[in-house]
């Protein structure tokens, strides 16, 4: 552990904010200097180690946040001021609530003595984030900060990680007090429960080693458990087809003989088809999300249901297990091999060859070998070309199911997007920082025209900062998500989805990243290539075409079993 | 939300905003609360709540599971009402004219083993407790009085 300060060292309290960043670990803080928060950016004069990230506005920093947390698994660390400074971040903090990403949020607050009569730049973050945060704090005394800041940092990624608010007070930061840092978070470690007791895992095997048609259902908890070998050593013991969610893409390789898709909404075919069949559904860091269940009532009608999850609440929240167990999805499945008899199960996983040759047959095919450039053509090609090893930032929208359908994830915890709150303009503050915060990776944004503009500015950061980014801008002049809705639903009334976009051509030029423009499939491999040739970030518009649908999809409100696998199935 | 009554109880640091912590959660996941009190426990620093609320079992059990993920929060629980000792105190005030009218009302402060704990020239102010059977029974036979002021704390509990 690096430290600067000595134990009882008399210091000003933005230096003990620094010293505490830096024995957390923290190695590139995305923030926003302003009038509350000055103190800190002069201490961090002094903190050469803490990497500062200029970002363009603080929405920004909280994605770039989680960018770098979800590639560190460390938490990302945003400063902000006070007033608009912090509210701009409550989009980001929402973002990392719903995604269960650890992100530690140190906002600046008016003076103490300020507080509560509406100052300058005066937000009431504490009523503010409450409901977007897994804690928050306000912290009015300098000698309070250390203390606030272990806990903060330990609360981030323990138990189901999430967002942390610290708002500190100017004169907090400048009054001076006697560094005294001590790791004290016993009695909230003493509360989480890790792992299975004996009891649970008899009764877990019990059900898989009698299960026909077994089925695992993985989330985003396998990968925040820090390993996806563990849930395929278990999937390959008695060969129980694997299903990953959105936010668990990329747990374990999708080459793999034993991976079936991911569920839901515009899910594949297999996945939302299993649980139809499955006797007993083994569901392990996920939540049952309206987008992977759909119709809660028809959602796996013939399965025992197992749920693991680290979050007690989560368990019996959205559908009632059969058997619930609390616990760290790695522990609790490493105990439970032992348990587990061998077993092989060709007849079952023969339905699933089926079901994926029906998704072959009716979307993939038609996708890739359209004439005209699509989508699903572009992301297919990234991957060709990175091997299936790139990691991917997902925006939100048509470019997210495209991104999560067609990458072919190879590579362990290489799949970053905003999967809970979907907030479109995620993927390119996230995208730089998943890159900054572990430079070696490839790192591909893939985006639409709606999104982008909706978080831009952050290209002048990633210059600034030599972020060698990619950027797939999938340009098809819609919202296309809300457009395929209203192709599908709204009798195709296109009530507002239509954009007139700027020269993105032009917008990188005055930004000075490189950029290209592909029409057509030669063209998009062409740049591809060139783009990853390229130093530094790149950015590729992809004209795509303009009223493509995003397929299979279930009608929302609808059970899984009412999947639309192409349109002409749509009535 | 429909369900039976149910006592949701709550010990928590006594800290700034944590009463506002588990309100908040309370309303983010649709419950009305019917009451709530709160005070000091037994433990020094530890406040403790009697939150009531309708729900059906499967909610109640998922909202105390919420609840207990509060970081303030030491330990939460849901227990029927035949487990617990519920008691809510009243005070009332309320109008005196004349001597005859006073003695009627301290007839029924005396049926409902209430005491008269402030006496004005033209008023009288009533402490009742009991459960809420005993207090909205007093409040019916007060009725006939001319009632001032009104208040109830709602439940507070202890294990049996």
């Amino acid at each position: 552990m690096k430290t600067r300060l000595k134990t009882g060292q008399k210091v000003q309290g933005a230096e003990i904010i620094c010293e505490c960043l830096l024995r957390a670990g923290v190695t590139a803080i995305f923030g926003y200097p302003g009038g509350a928060n000055i103190p800190i950016y002069d201490a961090l004069y002094k903190y050469p180690e803490l990497r500062h990230v200029l970002v363009r506005h603080e929405q920004g920093a909280a994605h770039a946040a989680e960018g770098y947390a979800w590639v560190t698994g460390r938490p990302g660390v945003c400063f902000a001021t006070s007033g608009p400074g912090a509210t701009n971040l409550v989009t980001g903090l929402a973002d990392a609530m719903l995604d269960s990403i650890p992100i530690v949020a140190i906002t600046g607050q008016v003076p103490s003595s300020l507080l509560g009569t509406d100052a300058f730049q005066e937000a009431d973050m504490l009523g503010v984030t409450l409901p977007v945060t897994k804690h928050n704090y306000l912290v009015t005394k300098t000698e309070d900060i250390a203390s606030v800041f272990s806990e903060a940092f330990f609360l981030a990624v323990s138990g189901r990680p999430g967002p942390v608010l610290i708002d500190i007070t100017k004169d907090a930061q400048v009054n001076y007090a006697q560094f005294q840092y001590k790791e004290n978070n016993e009695h909230l470690k003493n509360r989480l429960k890790l792992t299975a007791t004996k009891e649970e895992l008899a009764e877990i095997a019990d059900l898989l080693n009698n299960a026909e048609r077994p089925l695992i259902v993985a989330g985003h908890g396998v990968l925040l458990s820090g390993d996806g070998k563990t849930l395929l050593s278990v999937a390959e013991k008695q060969d129980i087809p694997v299903t990953l969610t959105q936010l668990g893409l990329s747990t374990i390789p999708q080459n793999h003989p034993l991976y079936m898709g991911m569920p839901g909404m515009h899910g594949n075919v297999a996945a939302n088809r299993a649980p139809l069949e499955t006797d007993v559904l083994l569901a392990v860091g996920m939540r049952f999300h309206d987008r992977v269940t759909s119709k809660t009532s028809l959602y796996a009608p013939q399965a025992k249901i197992i749920h693991i999850d680290i979050d007690p609440s989560e368990i019996g929240k959205n559908i009632m297990p059969a058997l619930g167990v609390v616990g760290d999805a790695k522990l609790v499945l490493k105990q439970l091999l032992p348990f587990l008899q061998q077993k092989k199960n060709p007849l079952w996983l023969k339905k699933f060859e089926v079901w994926k040759k029906e998704e072959k047959d009716k979307v993939f095919t038609k996708e890739l070998e359209s004439p005209k450039l699509k989508s699903a053509q572009v992301i297919n090609e990234i991957a060709r070309q990175t091997d299936f090893e790139a990691t991917i930032v997902a925006d939100v929208g048509q470019n997210q199911m495209y991104a999560a359908r067609y990458y072919q994830y190879r590579k362990y915890n290489s799949h970053f997007t905003s999967g809970g709150l979907g907030t479109m303009g995620f993927a390119l503050p996230a995208g730089m920082g998943a890159k900054l915060g572990d430079p070696a990776r490839e790192v591909w944004i893939t985006i639409g025209d709606g999104g982008i503009q909706m978080t831009l500015q952050e290209l002048a950061t990633i210059v600034q900062e030599k972020t060698e980014v990619k950027i797939a801008l999938l340009n098809n002049n819609y919202l296309g998500m809300v457009r395929q809705w209203q192709e599908l639903f709204y009798k195709g009334n296109y009530s507002e989805v239509q954009l007139k976009n700027p020269d993105f051509q032009k917008l990188c030029e005055g930004f000075g990243i490189k950029s290209l423009k592909a029409k057509n499939l030669r063209q998009a491999r062409e740049a591809i290539g060139i783009a990853r040739k390229t130093r530094g970030p790149f950015l590729i518009e992809f004209v795509v075409q303009a009223e493509e649908n995003v397929f299979p999809m279930i009608p929302a409100g609808a059970g899984i079993g009412e999947m639309v696998v192409s349109k002409e199935e749509l009535k | 939300m429909s369900g039976e009554l149910s006592n949701i109880i709550i010990w928590a640091e006594n800290k700034p905003g944590v009463f506002f912590r588990i309100l908040w959660l309370f309303r983010r996941k649709q419950f009305n609360i019917e009451s709530a009190t709160v005070g000091h426990s037994e433990t020094p620093g530890i406040s403790r709540f009697t939150i009531t609320v309708y729900g059906h079992h499967e909610q109640i059990t998922n909202m105390v599971k919420q609840v207990r993920k509060l970081v303030n929060v030491v330990k939460a629980e849901s227990l029927q009402s035949e487990m617990l000792v519920l008691r809510e105190l009243a005070l009332m005030k309320v109008a005196v004219k004349n001597v005859r009218e006073k003695s009627n009302i301290l007839r029924v402060i005396e049926h409902f083993r209430g005491r008269c704990i402030n006496m004005a020239k033209n008023s009288l102010i009533i402490e009742v407790t009991g459960d809420e059977n005993k207090i909205d029974a007093f409040y019916e036979n007060m009725k006939d009085f001319v009632m001032l002021e009104f208040v109830r704390t709602g439940r507070t509990a202890l294990f049996k």
